[in-house]
């Protein structure tokens, strides 16, 4: 158990200025959580940083002085990964919120870790260009969280997640050294890629102040589609054939009968309701090619047995197809005082399997639960609705999570798919990773944070 | 007691509902400023939940928070799990005062003087107005202004007396009938609130919109003695004062004779829809209350639901009008599209739309009064964005907003006209013959 003393407190303020060091308890709650439901600490204290020189500074002192510090950027994390620990110093950079350089010769965009998804998506998209990770919190989470979670979102299966993005990353490590791994170029083999050893590592390596990112050509054409289907067999089916017949859409997202009703329920959109599953598929891309992609895949889900086709005639009826997907969430979370998220996946082979496994737990726990999710990449969304003050229930919540991550691992999936391990999956991911893995990151951590001043206890101990 | 612990008997569930999933925070105008949690929306449920569950006592620091908060509603809009913030903000304020944590013996004046007294009853409203516009208009003002007296007052209430809006000479009794028929065939008729503030100031919009419904097949039923619909009071942490005005609501204006009850003004209407949220431990009321609330519609959307009768073409030349959505009509109330439709309506103006036509002006009920820097802040942000539309004319539906853009527009000494959409349409139809 780690003590802030007013010592550190004050060193903290002669590094930062007092109006950067926030102490009193009406500032602290407020930092006392993340998006991850159901877990609270209050911190020690809250600093803001405007620079990486003052992050160095930060790091620097707090490993001669043995202070546990945790990373924030907007705090929207789904898996605990920036919840505070008794006593520790949160980090925020999201002062450090400056778009440094866009690169149309090399498409890079260069930006502080405190810039939001959003905030890049529109600059390269300004410019002509695209930035395609498009996590759900995009609107107000910060790259450098989404570098040090790794975040995936609905583009995942054509155009990859977060790391697929990352050309360069600036680090400063636990003793306040400041670290640039990667650049420019396509291609770099020179020495160990330490960029893609920071990229999903919780905030227990490093702390990353500046991104090197990779842009790519708009795409010049989209085509939005929706299908209903009786089983949702039918609808796993119809993914797998789309993706046997070479096709890949840069969505393919699926609701079950609970989401479907939550949403229409909330939205109006209109949807079809009296199916299993419903998936909406995207193809983008040259136009001659969309249109024959958005064919095939019309065909393939009749041949499947659809109930019902819908192809949008316009952007603002593609839109509204779309927001089925986007509120899905939204639509859930109103139905109960406590959503709990999370993100089970499995190879898009097993995933029928899975989400019927998934089906069959709810049920044998007496739970609510609503499933969603990216049906081209196996990453699915079982939510559970709940109250956490039913004591009861949310034990039979977390035995239900133990059985489907089980379950997952089996199926030789992951325990999480774009959430990362944080606090909330540190249990599972022993048995899930194996003793060897488990061991390298182990040293690997001590390597470069010896006295466990990162973030500690996250991950694993 | 139940008003001395406001957000302890809150049912439990309005405070739970928030996930804090961050999504308010990049709508919210005193995040986007600070980027501190605490000036966010779920940083300050946090704190509300706080105080319900016993981990924070209410002290100054949270009340001085709740009273930055702007009450813009824009998180509402945002919010994926539906947390109803407007009620959770109206009980912490209330917690604030129930506290006294912010007592001191000027402000327990000022609010005594304000919300226990002026606003209270019309009569006192009306004689302060008439004292006002005497000052104003017998040049005292002006003389006050260019005799270098004010540089005596503290620079505060120099700059609050700079604010004062112009007084009506008329009040919207003297502008109204007690009640006007439908021009052609009456298909409906209505009640319309001519409200405290703007019986004062914006009396005029009070005649036009009586005018615009009269056009539109509406009898018109306008009781010249009315009250404060109590929002103020709400907003202000007086839940108890906003209850007792509501019932007289209620009480003078029947909500089964009437067809609909017009309101034109944003933050009235965002708080009158929600009487029997308000009232739903008062069994006499509640009943009525339900149907009072479904009764209720804004100008815009009353027009919009029976269909705007179109003025006849004019020979004047173009203008253009931009709109800035007042928060409680689009983030309290979600009427957006309806306020456009009745611009689009009007011949010879043309619609551009304002970029961050939903983000809050500063106005924000007196809030410009009790938190200048920010308000101002953000009046400065609006009519820069103004300017990027080229627009003459602002058109918004709301008076403080009205006020508030007026006054930066003063300031900027430019030609910019802002005015109540309903004023347009209004003088629109005038130039038809009766």
């Amino acid at each position: 158990m780690h003590e802030l003393t007013s010592e550190i407190t004050g060193r903290l303020q002669s590094i930062l200025g007092p109006a950067n060091v926030l102490t009193a308890k009406e500032d602290l709650i407020p930092y006392s959580f993340d998006g991850t439901a159901a877990m609270q600490q209050l911190p020690g204290c809250v600093v803001f940083a405007h620079t990486t020189e003052e992050v160095a500074s930060v790091l620097k002192f707090a490993n001669e002085a043995r202070t546990p510090v945790v990373t924030r950027g907007s705090g929207t994390g789904l898996s605990g990964g920036s919840l505070p620990i008794p006593g520790c110093t949160v980090l925020c950079t999201v002062k450090m919120g400056r778009i440094l350089d866009l690169d149309r010769a090399n498409l890079t965009m260069l930006v502080e870790a405190g810039v939001t998804t959003l905030q890049i998506a529109d600059a390269a998209s300004a410019a002509g260009l695209f930035y395609p990770p498009d996590p759900g919190s995009m609107k107000i989470s910060t790259i450098g969280g989404n570098v040090a979670e790794n975040s995936g979102g609905l583009r995942g299966l054509k155009y990859g997640i977060t790391r697929n993005y990352v050309m360069g990353l600036e680090v400063v490590l636990p003793n306040g050294e400041i670290l640039w791994t990667g650049n420019k170029c396509v291609k770099d083999v020179a020495g160990y890629s330490l960029k893609d050893l920071f990229i999903g590592s919780e905030g227990t390596l490093g702390v990353i102040t500046k991104v090197l990112l990779r842009l790519i050509p708009k795409p010049q054409a989209k085509r939005t589609m929706v299908a209903t289907f009786a089983h949702m067999d039918q609808a796993a089916e119809a993914v797998s054939a789309i993706i046997a017949a070479q096709i890949i859409p840069c969505t393919l997202e699926f609701l079950d009968r609970m989401t479907i009703h939550c949403v229409e329920d909330y939205a109006k959109i209109g949807l079809p309701l009296d199916c299993e599953a419903l998936l909406l598929m995207e193809t983008d891309g040259h136009p001659a090619a969309v249109a024959e992609e958005a064919t095939q895949m019309q065909n393939i889900c009749r041949e499947k047995g659809c109930l019902e086709l819908r192809v949008a005639k316009d952007e603002a009826e593609a839109n509204k197809l779309a927001s089925a997907r986007r509120t899905a969430f939204s639509a859930l979370a109103r139905v109960a005082p406590t959503t709990i998220l999370e993100d089970a996946t499995v190879p898009r082979s097993e995933l029928a399997k899975m989400i019927r496994f998934v089906e069959a737990v709810a049920r044998r726990h007496k739970l609510k639960i609503g499933t969603f999710g990216h049906m081209g990449d196996g990453n699915l969304h079982p939510t559970f609705l709940t109250d956490e003050r039913n004591q009861d229930e949310m034990h039979r919540v977390e035995q239900a999570f133990r059985e489907i991550f089980e379950e997952a691992i089996r199926l030789g999936g992951t325990i999480t798919g774009e959430h990362g391990i944080g606090i909330a999956k540190k249990g599972f991911l022993p048995k899930f990773a194996g003793d060897a893995q488990m061991r390298v990151m182990r040293e690997l951590r001590r390597a470069l944070d010896p006295n466990a001043v990162l973030n500690p206890g996250k991950i694993f101990d | 007691m139940l008003s001395d612990a406001p957000l302890k008997n809150l049912d439990y569930s309005v405070v739970q509902q928030c996930m804090h999933c961050g999504l308010c925070l990049p709508t919210c105008p005193t995040y986007d400023a600070t980027k501190n949690e605490r000036n966010s929306p779920r940083g300050r449920i946090s704190l509300m939940r706080a105080i319900a569950d016993d981990r924070l006592e209410p002290s100054r620091a949270f009340a001085e928070e709740m009273y930055f908060c702007l009450g813009c509603l824009a998180c509402m809009t945002a919010c994926p799990a539906g947390v109803n913030y407007a009620e959770l903000f109206e009980h912490a304020r209330a917690e604030a005062e129930a506290s006294g944590v912010l007592y001191s013996p000027k402000r327990s004046l000022i609010r005594d003087f304000t919300l226990r007294w002026l606003f209270m009853d019309l009569h006192r409203l009306q004689w302060v107005g008439r004292a006002l516009r005497l000052y104003q208009r017998l040049g005292l003002q002006s003389f006050v202004r260019r005799s270098g007296l004010l540089r005596l007052l503290p620079n505060r209430l120099r700059e609050l007396e700079a604010m004062t809006p112009a007084i009506q000479p008329r009040f919207s009794a003297d502008l109204i009938e007690p009640f006007t028929p439908a021009i052609g065939k009456a298909r409906f008729h209505v009640a319309l609130l001519t409200g405290c503030a703007q019986d004062l100031i914006f009396s005029d919009v009070n005649r036009d919109t009586s005018e615009v419904l009269t056009r539109n097949g509406c009898d018109v039923s306008t009781p010249p003695e009315q009250l404060c619909c109590g929002s103020l009071h709400a907003h202000n942490g007086e839940l108890e004062l906003a209850r007792r005005l509501a019932k007289k609501q209620i009480d003078q204006f029947p909500p089964e004779k009437f067809d609909a009850i017009i309101t034109n003004a944003a933050g009235c209407g965002s708080h009158l829809k929600h009487y029997s949220k308000l009232l739903q431990n008062e069994p006499a009321y509640l009943r009525r209350a339900e149907l009072w609330d479904a009764k209720i519609k804004d100008i815009h959307e009353w027009l919009a639901e029976i269909g705007i009768d179109p003025p006849p073409a004019s020979n004047g030349s173009e203008r253009t009008v931009t709109y800035h959505e007042a928060c409680h009509l689009c983030h309290g109330q979600k009427i957006t599209s309806q306020p456009r439709q009745v611009l689009r309506a009007i011949p010879n103006l043309k619609l551009v739309e304002l970029p961050e036509s939903t983000w809050c002006c500063g106005s924000a009920g007196i809030y410009n009064l009790i938190q200048p820097e920010m308000a101002n802040e953000l009046l400065e942000r609006k009519l820069k964005q103004i300017k990027t539309t080229g627009a003459d004319v602002v058109a918004t539906g709301n008076p403080g907003c009205l006020l508030q853009i007026i006054n930066g527009a003063k300031r900027q000494g430019g030609r910019l006209r802002v005015v109540h959409p309903i004023t347009l349409l209004a003088d629109a139809y005038r130039s038809l013959p009766r």
